[in-house]
């Protein structure tokens, strides 16, 4: 049951992820196969048992990221470049290819080592209080640095609004 | 929990939510009659027997599906295909975690009312609202239709926005109850308080006073979280876009909004779903802030207690069952009940004023709550040592 899940889910994260590139033409039909991968890749966290991960990745990425990436896409009417591949730079061409080549090289090596077997934890590992606890006591410093980090965003936000309205 | 119980659990409520739907359409057309003096849905008749309008339901079915579903030219065809289902469905599947009851044992049988017991059952809720936002939004777009277009941009808009409050307002809650199972939390809210026993631990009465161990209250959501109580009920209510929160389909402005261009059928799933998210707002009201299924002073345990010598074990159970579940439905109907009495007293509000209420009212009172949630927590287990 579980790897034939891991196996949807994966098939769809691929499958949405090739989306999000392979539609030049329609930036709509990207953010939507956008996703698509964000919701498997969701699954793939629940399979692990990080439950409170994928219903974040639910919420906040599938929920609210996408959705303002639509909003913005269908405000502004953009259509697409409507070429594939006319106007990249050589520099970025090159780029794109040693980056391809250097994770392949390590998704094989991956690949290589075997099937790992399905985590076998405690039932509270991956639960909203096993994660609370975690970050309230471990990592409190880092969750303290990044609600300053995100009020100065909000502050900027607000301050770059006001300028236009000025 | 036996996977068959979980099917009877799930049929049940299937059944429930399916059979509410369209008697809701009824209920809504006639207490809206009721509001405004008039007689209301009373045509529709099978052989002469017109069952007080309630035959209504069943026309509008039959003329949704025989209706001719077009497709408008330009659109985008998969995605103007596939947007009514992915409106209804979230709504419908919301129900796997809200409990209509507690756990019995009948018969040697474990029956528990909910269809999925999760430790993340609010957060469950929350994400899956967050996907029906798609079922809005792609509508109004894949219709090739300026109107629609309009209020697909106001209806993620709106959505957006008060998903933010929506989240915020009911942390307080959580930090009171420590969980966001809600079957806990309805368990939780079976105990009491005393509301005056904060006058002996500040040596106002002597311990063991009487008088103040006989007031109490119950351990509500409401009773503790009043003001949360009223804006997560907004907060809801302007998610599920109806009046006076109906700007994304404002008829006298965008002609219907995002669903414009959907006949028939597919037009009666945007319907469907906003009845279906009716009766989900009322139950979760219901699970997190009325006490889900049980009495108030009246601790389901106690109950089954008091009951097993008289009747024995299993229909005490059984009894208590059918209490729970029937005390639940009531408050949900009455919750629907007010819902509709909203929609039918109130204008609609303007669209500056929908996005106003939601980042500047409703978000730094929760925020607040917040502050002064955590704040009262601490002294209430600073005075009483728990």
């Amino acid at each position: 049951m579980r790897t034939a899940l891991f196996w949807i889910f994966s098939l769809a994260a691929l499958a949405g992820s090739i989306g999000v590139v392979g539609n030049v033409r329609n930036p709509i039909n990207s953010a939507l196969n956008l996703v698509v991968t964000m919701l498997a890749l969701a699954g793939l966290y629940v399979l692990l048992e990080a439950q409170f991960v994928g219903l974040i990745q639910v919420m906040v990425y599938a929920g609210a990221i996408v959705v303002l990436f639509l909003f913005v896409i269908m405000l502004l009417n953009l259509r697409g470049s409507g070429t594939t591949g006319a106007e990249v730079q050589p520099l970025v061409k090159i780029a794109g290819t040693a980056v391809v080549a250097v994770s392949s090289f390590f998704l094989l090596r991956v690949l290589s080592t075997g099937r790992a077997p399905w985590p076998d934890v405690d039932p509270s590992y991956g639960t909203t209080r096993a994660v609370g606890e975690a970050l309230y006591t471990d990592y409190v410093l880092a969750v303290q640095v990044a609600g300053v980090l995100l009020l100065a965003g909000i502050l900027a936000a607000v301050v770059l609004a006001k300028k236009r309205l000025d | 929990v036996a996977t068959s119980t979980v099917f009877v659990a799930l049929f049940i409520f299937a059944m429930v939510v399916l059979v509410f739907a369209p008697i809701m359409t009824w209920v809504e057309r006639k207490q809206s009659a009721l509001m405004q003096d008039r007689i209301g849905a009373n045509r529709a008749s099978i052989g002469g027997i017109k069952a007080l309008g309630l035959i209504h339901p069943l026309a509008d079915v039959i003329k949704m599906i025989t209706k001719e579903d077009t497709m408008p030219t330009g659109a985008h065809r998969f995605i103007h295909l596939v947007s009514p289902f992915i409106a209804v469905t979230p709504a419908m599947i919301s129900f796997a975690v809200i409990p209509y009851g507690g756990v019995y044992d009948l018969w040697g049988a474990h029956v528990s009312l909910v269809v999925a017991d999760l430790d993340y059952g609010v957060l469950y809720l929350f994400a899956i609202g967050s996907i029906a936002t798609y079922g809005s939004m792609l509508a109004g777009w894949a219709g090739n239709n300026n109107f629609g277009m309009l209020g697909s941009i106001r209806v993620s808009a709106q959505m957006i926005s008060y998903e933010v409050a929506l989240g915020v307002t009911v942390i307080g809650l959580f930090m009171i109850f420590g969980t966001l199972r809600l079957t806990d939390m309805g368990i939780l809210q079976q105990e009491t308080f005393r509301v005056f026993g904060f006058m002996e631990y500040l040596g106002w009465v002597q311990p063991g006073t009487r008088w103040i161990d006989w007031i109490t209250l119950p351990m509500w959501g409401i009773v503790l979280q009043p003001l949360p109580f009223f804006m997560f009920l907004t907060a809801l209510m302007a998610e599920n876009k109806r009046a006076p929160f109906d700007t994304p389909e404002g008829e006298s402005e965008i002609v219907a909004g995002y669903f414009i261009e959907y006949s028939g059928m597919k037009f009666g799933l945007y319907m469907m779903g906003e009845w279906i998210e009716v009766v989900v707002i009322s139950a979760l009201l219901t699970a997190m802030f009325l006490g889900g299924w049980t009495l108030p002073w009246l601790p389901e345990q106690e109950l089954i207690a008091f009951l097993v010598p008289v009747f024995g074990a299993n229909v005490a159970n059984l009894l208590a069952m059918l209490l729970g579940v029937s005390v639940f439905l009531g408050k949900v109907i009455a919750l629907i009940f007010f819902q509709m009495l909203v929609r039918w007293s109130m204008p609609r509000f303007r669209y500056d004023q929908v996005m106003n209420l939601g980042w500047k009212i409703l978000l730094p009172l929760s925020l607040a709550n917040i502050v002064l949630t955590a704040v009262g927590i601490l002294v209430v287990k600073g005075v009483t040592g728990r």
